[in-house]
């Protein structure tokens, strides 16, 4: 099962935080440094993979990947396997790429409950639910389209209906 | 998108996340943060906020708590956006609340009615968002409420709505499976669906689910296969596919699924042989996702029941990942080849190069994989420089995360199959030296066992050689500054154990250097307890041997200040040294006799010295015992049965009694020790001695030599010495004890306390490391676990015999020193007790994957035979002998050469360097001198000399 989610950018500043257990605050933070602790000690050209037991304690291994001032990181347990997670990150960049297009940290910070919707499509409960790009934005597609008729006050400005247009 | 002013946040947000961004410092954004939660404090609690600054203020919110700081002010409006009409502003609730909320929260209670309401509701996204708070807001109490709306839900037209309630059912699964276990079958009905992502995600639970219990599950392996092969031939619409592989990650989940179904079980097997082949062929191993279907596929065939050409094609797989430049391939391939290894061993041999260039690699996550691994294939010919390896990386690290296992690794592996006793005395030294600490204090126990206990042979000069050379360490090491605490408590047994046993060093100078000891950790107590302890050792032998005393005057000092310690424990052992003292030497004797913390201790587990006592009670009108059988409403206190047996009978209390050995030996212990050991775990021969036999201590009673208490010892886990290898190694009851007394070799150089924890520190170690060393072991070695577990006898006699021929002499010789010294050595029925049942089939099933190691390296081929032979019998040889049409001898020379062409690589170099140290060393150990010499005479004649670092051990053993 997938135990986290995050997303930092380099500076370690967080952008998004899913932890499907739950945790404290505190101890999400603890967590989130120590992550970032040991991203930063990576150098270039390594694998994507961590030992992540001395974190996150055992049986956890962690899969991160960097896409331009961001770091995706999966925590997952030995019940995953870290290759697919890697294409998972993937998928999960994808899918942003195709909602946001050009995604950027901004993105990112900005849709805030838009990136969790596509997280939830994808992840749910700690597990893979969903990992068809097209599947995933058909439902985030749906959901907005709802979102904007349910609501009286519109709701949704131009950036989210920006891209349905598109 | 690109301008800032799309973003449907206000500018307030924008700002923040702005200034968030530019803060310099920790502190800065601190201030930043905290002036925005004042911010949002007081507006949030405004009346009639409009509901779209509502949602950004809750928006807001989780984003203060995402960087760490609290925002439970603002979660109760967030529990009150859920209870909103409108789709969006309820979903930014449900969000906010499954990020800010536990299961176990106050507010918990105010959602779920709306969770109920919403699950009922005809809007599909609103039961979803209801579905995802049920999985994470949803705890055991409260299952009830909502299940039955889940259920309902699997049939829910929308696919997305299935999806999401297949799993929050498996939520509950987990959380409380006694709940659901009754919906269980729904699981194997969603398998059905339409929807192929529905039936993906029914796959997650039904992989826990196939975790959990394999045997209900298997007349679902004909779906499974046919699943993945319609996956494979891609059946599933085209959204599905990913960079041209279709579906691969519901692949990964059916290949997982297989890999459980089929392990151990042929029939299962053989459905999946062809479908996994399939995707052996088809897979596209260019890409990332196609590498790691394939990944999956090697894990999968490691596990079911093997299949030769699925093997060779998982073969190909992994040496094409460790040929990638590819870091990611490399750690997979390292991983796999960790699994395959373990069916079939003789693979690793090639991709040895590889495995190398990952250890050297500056990757750290790769470099763990790959001590992981070596620490998986080591075996007896490639300990050392496995170890060497880890030590040199153990030390180079900081992470005390890691420092730890790769220390109890380091342990593991050199208790296991250390060549010899002396290197394993080198390797814990430097284990205890850089990890200090963090090692395991058993480990420090077993070592003190090692050095008292010597070789395991009759063969007392080697002994002496081997503590003098101890005692020569460990001063050389007192040297440096700050050493930690578990070194110093082993340090300071051996010199007082075995100090001034050689007459090299004298009392006062071996006393002198305790006191430094003493002095410079004052701060440990355990430490300064061992020193004292020491001392008193050193003092008595001296008097026993008939010298009078003289205490330094650093010493006295010392004395004096323990003897008005805080800590009782000091104190005790410090009146115990002056009343050793002024004893003579007959009375010291007695006490204290030197180099005995090995003899048997006799524990008569009856009492039996205590019946005249008994009677006397009786005939004065004592209760008799009565037995715990005809007892009722018996005082459970285990702590009575501290007080003296006979203190008890005549109160004719009801005890517990005597059902439980280790029990007795806990319980009967602490009362002779006194609180002297409360604390501490020190080794005394003192107290070991003396305990036993007269039950009190400092009294120094005179019935020592009557009685004849047996100390039940048979779960000690005894890695050197002479393989008495206590056969009961369970928790086992009082039927074996018996038998077990006789062998058991006590190891009395403990307090009686200390040994009772060691007992089941041993007991428990051995708990939990059997299952995994005897699997790694039966399947890297098969049989030859079990020798190569007693390196004492079992590699020293027949290890660098190479030529096959022997083979069937050597096992006998052997066996033939082993019945000279009486203990049960070679095959004691329990060892094969722990993971293999059945030698007899097993034995012969993993003989090819021996053979064949051994054509690569000479000296495994040879302890195996010795195996083979000792387990299954002699006749094993022939069959070996069958496998290799050349001459023996010819074989081996062939062998040798094969290694070193590959000499030209260094690393190999070194590789194969510590294999012929090892062979020395093992050579050197031979019980007959002329053997040995002759072993040693072939190891030169083919060519490798001992160029190792530590040919002065080898001289030394052989004197």
């Amino acid at each position: 099962m997938i135990k986290a989610v995050m997303v930092m950018n380099t500076q370690g500043k967080t952008r998004l935080a899913k932890f499907y257990e739950y945790l404290p605050v505190e101890k999400q933070q603890e967590l989130i440094r120590g992550v970032f602790a040991v991203l930063c000690s990576r150098a270039e050209n390594v694998s994507n993979f961590i030992d992540a037991e001395s974190i996150f304690g055992p049986d956890s291994r962690l899969v991160y990947k960097h896409f331009a001032t961001l770091y995706f990181v999966f925590v997952f347990d030995s019940s995953e396997n870290e290759l697919a997670v890697l294409d998972l990150i993937q998928v999960f960049v994808e899918t942003l790429d195709r909602c946001f297009k050009n995604v950027c940290e901004l993105d990112v910070v900005f849709n805030y409950s838009k990136v969790h919707t596509i997280l939830d499509e994808m992840i749910f409960g700690g597990q893979v639910v969903e990992t068809s790009s097209s599947e995933i934005m058909k439902a985030v597609e749906e959901i907005s389209k709802l979102e904007a008729a349910s609501n009286a006050i519109t709701l949704i400005p131009k950036s989210a209906s920006g891209w349905r247009s598109r | 998108m690109g301008s800032q002013g799309g973003f449907y946040q206000s500018k307030e947000f924008l700002d923040l996340v702005k200034s968030i961004g530019e803060a310099r410092s920790k502190a800065e954004e601190d201030r930043i943060v905290l002036g925005e939660i004042d911010t949002l404090k007081r507006r949030i609690s405004e009346p009639d906020i409009p509901k779209r600054k509502m949602k950004e203020y809750i928006i807001r919110l989780v984003y203060v708590e995402m960087l760490g700081h609290d925002a439970s002010f603002g979660y109760i409006h967030a529990v009150k956006m859920t209870h909103d009409d409108s789709l969006l502003v309820k979903r930014t609730g449900y969000l906010a609340v499954t990020l800010f909320l536990n299961e176990d929260h106050d507010l918990i209670i105010l959602i779920v009615n709306t969770i109920q309401k919403d699950l009922k509701s005809d809007n599909y996204l609103v039961v979803c968002a209801a579905l995802n708070a049920v999985c994470k807001l949803i705890n055991e109490e409260t299952i009830p409420a909502v299940l039955p709306q889940v259920v309902e839900l699997l049939a829910h037209p929308k696919e997305a709505v299935r999806k999401k309630a297949i799993m929050a059912l498996h939520r509950f699964y987990q959380k409380s499976p006694s709940s659901v276990s009754h919906l269980v079958s729904n699981f194997r009905k969603r398998l059905c669906d339409n929807d192929p992502g529905v039936m993906g995600a029914t796959l997650c639970p039904l992989f826990d689910l196939i975790t959990i219990d394999v045997n209900s599950y298997k007349d679902l392996v004909i779906s499974f296969v046919s699943i993945l092969k319609q996956v494979a031939e891609r059946r599933l619409p085209k959204a599905y596919d990913y960079h041209q592989m279709p579906a691969p990650f519901i692949q990964i989940k059916l290949l997982k699924i297989l890999a459980l179904l089929g392990s151990g079980d042929k029939q299962a097997s053989e459905n999946m042989y062809t479908v996994v082949g399939d995707i052996f062929r088809k897979c596209d191993s260019s890409s990332n996702i196609g590498n790691a279907v394939l990944y999956e596929c090697i894990c999968c065939v490691s596990s079911i029941y093997p299949n030769p050409k699925l093997l060779e094609s998982a073969a190909d797989a992994i040496s094409r990942f460790l040929k990638s430049d590819s870091h990611n391939l490399k750690y997979m391939g390292i991983d796999a080849l960790g699994r395959l290894i373990k069916i079939s061993p003789e693979i690793a041999e090639q991709h040895q190069l590889a495995v190398i260039d990952c250890l050297e690699d500056p990757d750290d996550t790769l470099k763990r994989k790959t001590f992981e691994l070596l620490y998986k294939m080591t075996k007896s010919t490639n300990v050392e420089v496995i170890v060497d390896r880890m030590i040199d990386y153990m030390i180079s690290i900081n992470d005390n995360h890691f420092k730890t296992e790769i220390a109890s690794r380091c342990v593991e592996l050199a208790e296991q199959f250390a060549p010899s006793n002396q290197w394993f005395i080198q390797t814990m030294n430097k284990v205890f030296e850089h990890a200090g600490d963090l090692v395991n204090i058993k480990v420090a126990h077993n070592l003190m066992r090692l050095i008292a206990e010597g070789f395991g042979e009759d063969d007392d000069t080697a002994d002496s050689q081997l503590r003098s050379s101890a005692v020569d360490s460990y001063l050389h090491i007192l040297g440096e500054p700050k050493l930690p605490s578990v070194f110093l408590q082993v340090i300071c047994w051996v010199l007082g154990e075995y100090g001034t046993a050689d007459g090299k060093y004298s009392a006062s100078f071996i006393t002198g250097k305790l006191c430094d000891v003493a002095e410079a950790y004052s701060n440990d107590e355990t430490v300064k307890a061992y020193a004292v302890t020491a001392l008193m050792k050193i003092y008595a032998f001296e008097i026993a041997a008939g010298s009078k005393v003289d205490m330094l005057p650093e010493c006295q000092s010392l004395m004096e200040e323990f003897l008005a310690s805080h800590s009782t424990d000091l104190q005790q052992r410090a009146y115990e040294l002056q009343a050793v003292i002024g004893l003579d030497a007959h009375a010291v004797e007695s006490i204290m006799p030197s180099d005995a913390s090995c003899e048997d201790i006799e524990v008569d587990k009856a009492l039996s010295f205590l019946n005249g006592y008994i009677q006397d009670s009786i005939e004065k009108g004592a209760q008799p015992y009565i037995p715990e059988s005809e007892r009722s409403g018996m005082l459970n206190i285990s702590k009575f049965r501290n007080q003296d047996h006979h203190e008890a009978s005549s109160h004719g209390l009801r005890f517990e009694a005597y059902e439980l050995p280790k029990q007795t030996v806990q319980s009967r212990i602490p009362p002779a020790s006194l609180a002297s050991t409360e604390l501490v775990p020190v080794p005394e021969p003192m107290y070991a001695r003396e305990s036993y036999p007269t039950t009190t201590v400092s009294s120094a009673s005179s019935d020592a030599g009557s009685t004849e208490l047996k100390l039940r010892l048979d779960g000690v886990q005894k890695k050197w010495g002479r393989q008495t290898h206590s056969p009961a190694t369970s928790t086992s009851s009082t039927t074996s004890q018996k038998t077990v007394n006789g062998i058991t070799q006590v190891d009395g150089s403990n307090t009686s306390n200390s040994r009772t924890r060691e007992t089941y520190e041993s007991r428990k170690q051995q708990v939990e490391i059997t299952p995994e060393k005897q699997k790694l072991a039966a399947s890297l070695f098969g049989g030859s676990s079990k020798t190569e577990k007693k390196p004492a006898t079992g590699h020293k006699i027949s290890k660098s015999s190479s030529y096959m021929v022997e083979k069937s002499h050597v096992p006998k010789s052997s066996m033939e020193i082993a019945s000279e010294k009486k203990a049960p050595i070679q095959q004691p029925p329990d060892l094969l007790d722990f993971g293999e049942p059945t030698i007899q089939s097993n034995a012969p099933s993993i003989d090819p994957f021996k053979e064949l190691e051994g054509l690569l390296e000479p000296t495994t081929e040879v302890a195996s035979a010795k195996n083979h032979s000792s387990t299954a019998a002699a006749t094993k040889s022939p069959d070996i002998m069958g496998l290799y049409t050349d001459t023996p001898a010819g074989i081996h020379n062939k062998d040798d050469s094969d290694i070193l062409s590959g000499l030209s690589n260094p690393p190999v170099t070194h590789m194969l360097d510590g294999t012929t140290r090892t062979q020395v060393a093992q050579s050197s150990k031979g019980p007959n001198l002329k053997d040995s010499l002759q072993k040693d005479a072939l190891v030169r004649q083919m060519g490798v000399t001992p160029s190792s670092p530590n040919p002065i051990l080898f001289k030394d053993l052989l004197g």
